[in-house]
């Protein structure tokens, strides 16, 4: 098979990637790496993604980084259906304005939980400070006012009636704080109602089997051999912390 | 009837916008937002948008915030030169796709941060901002700086090759935002400078200048807070921002 995508499920934009490539029954070389051996780091990835991040793909010969860019240039290929990535000019501009939002508000402060409250605390041994907790739940909540009052508002998708990148990419990122045992739908209907839909069209038995790894994390992370990280801890501390 | 653009030309993504509007021609009313003085919290902004960022782009009843989408949406509906983004050819395309996502979080996060620290905090809290946090942004900096020229430039002229798009345009005003604070990070960047001044040719170096003519005036800031007053929930919001 000539498309290679580099996943480690653990990580939101490669489980959108994931979900939109099985959906559109994209045939593909699903190559399952770990961020926590540290593969990013390898000599043969940095062939493939110099920015040492995951996903990337390799087309052929063709090589590339951020999920956005992937989940576009994978619509267009192999033409997957219009709802995805519409032609229409306003709905795309929508899909477009989420896509590019929700990098420094949802899925800036909604990445950190889980680091915060499992990651951190349990491969290296360091306790998160109070108040950056504080102020990164404040951040998101801001962030998931945002989300509920511009974006999804009373729609069922953010576009309209159809799911699209934006609704596939809000989802992984919205589950990930569940992998810390911190539901952000319990106490917002309309967004549990929207994930509900999120999950039926994309499949119920695919939707968990991507989640299966982020929903176990607190488990599986205690038995984790952290040593491929421990040259990167200061660099991750300083990344979250700072 | 002509696009109505909210724009404060102190802002990277503004700058982005108003640059290519005016080089591709496309009729734009110029709303003007005032950051310094609290602008984009007033109330009729907010009906604008909720967001309460710039830019916005209104068109009739449809409005539209995000630099990048407002850019696609602008390159599309008004027909501007292929190059600007590749539609028609899917690897190009992609380029622009992949420096457009990866930028949020790096140039564009670094930049403005190095901005801040150096041409905003110590105006608005009356200190410099501790040599650590400032020695550890410029390293950010240096590092997304790296980056560009090692993956998104490479050898060559514009990132996705022979000619501009707006992986170029965006970069180009993230890039500035430090540069206006006195930190010519130009400077020993013999790649980055000729890609600097190719793209300023590309652009026009009037409408470069016009575009990034307040920011570079950025020590008139102490004047401008002084002369507005910036407003308490302003300061504190900066002070929160960065700590």
């Amino acid at each position: 098979m000539s498309l290679e995508i580099y996943l480690d499920l653990f990580s939101q934009p490669c489980r959108s990637v994931y979900l939109f490539a099985k959906k559109n029954n994209i045939p593909f070389d699903h190559k399952n790496v770990s961020l926590f051996d540290g593969f990013q780091y390898s000599e043969e990835f940095g062939k493939i993604n110099q920015l040492r991040k995951l996903p990337a793909i390799k087309d052929g010969d063709f090589c590339l980084a951020e999920s956005v860019a992937i989940m576009i240039y994978l619509a267009e290929k192999f033409r997957t259906p219009d709802h995805w990535f519409p032609a229409d000019l306003r709905k795309r501009a929508r899909v477009n304005e989420y896509l590019s939002w929700q990098h420094t508000s949802i899925r800036m402060h909604g990445a950190k939980i889980i680091w915060f409250k499992v990651m951190i605390p349990n491969l290296f041994q360091t306790e998160v400070p109070k108040e950056k907790m504080d102020a990164t739940i404040e951040n998101l909540n801001i962030a998931l006012h945002f989300f509920e009052e511009k974006f999804l508002q009373d729609k069922p998708f953010i576009v309209g009636d159809q799911i699209s990148l934006a609704d596939l990419v809000a989802i992984v990122e919205l589950i990930q704080p569940l992998g810390a045992g911190m539901d952000l739908f319990e106490t917002r209907p309309k967004l549990k109602a929207w994930k509900e839909r999120v999950r039926e069209t994309l499949g119920a038995e695919l939707f968990d089997e991507a989640h299966r790894g982020i929903l176990s994390i607190q488990e599986h992370v205690k038995t984790m051999d952290a040593s491929g990280l421990a040259p990167l801890k200061a660099k991750i501390l300083k990344y979250f912390l700072s | 009837m002509p696009v109505e653009l909210y724009l404060d030309l102190h802002s990277q993504p503004c700058r982005s916008v108003f640059i290519f509007a005016k080089i591709n021609q496309i009729p734009f009313q110029y709303k003007a937002v005032d950051l310094a003085a609290g602008e984009n919290h007033a109330e009729e902004f907010g009906k604008v948008s909720q967001i309460r960022k710039v830019p916005v782009l209104k068109d009739g009843d449809f409005i539209l915030t995000e630099s990048v989408a407002i850019l696609q949406y602008l390159a599309r509906k008004h027909g501007t030169p292929h190059h600007w983004y590749p539609a028609d050819n899917l690897e190009k395309c992609a380029r622009v796709d992949e420096f457009l996502s990866w930028q949020h979080t790096n140039i564009r996060t670094n930049g403005s941060k190095v901005f801040w620290f150096r041409g905003v905090l110590p105006v608005v809290t009356g200190a410099p901002v501790p040599k650590e946090k400032m020695d550890a942004a410029v390293e950010d900096l240096n590092l997304s700086l790296k980056i560009f020229e090692d993956k998104f430039l490479q050898n060559r002229p514009f990132v996705t090759g022979d000619q501009i798009s707006l992986a170029d345009l965006v970069g180009i005003v993230e890039i500035m935002q430090p540069v206006a604070t006195g930190l010519d990070v130009f400077e020993g960047r013999p790649v980055l400078s000729a890609w600097r001044d190719r793209v300023k040719k590309e652009i026009g170096l009037e409408v470069f200048d016009e575009a990034h003519k307040v920011i570079m005036n950025v020590d008139s800031l102490p004047q401008i807070f002084e002369n507005k007053g910036l407003p308490e929930f302003l300061k504190m919001k900066i002070q929160k921002m960065f700590n």
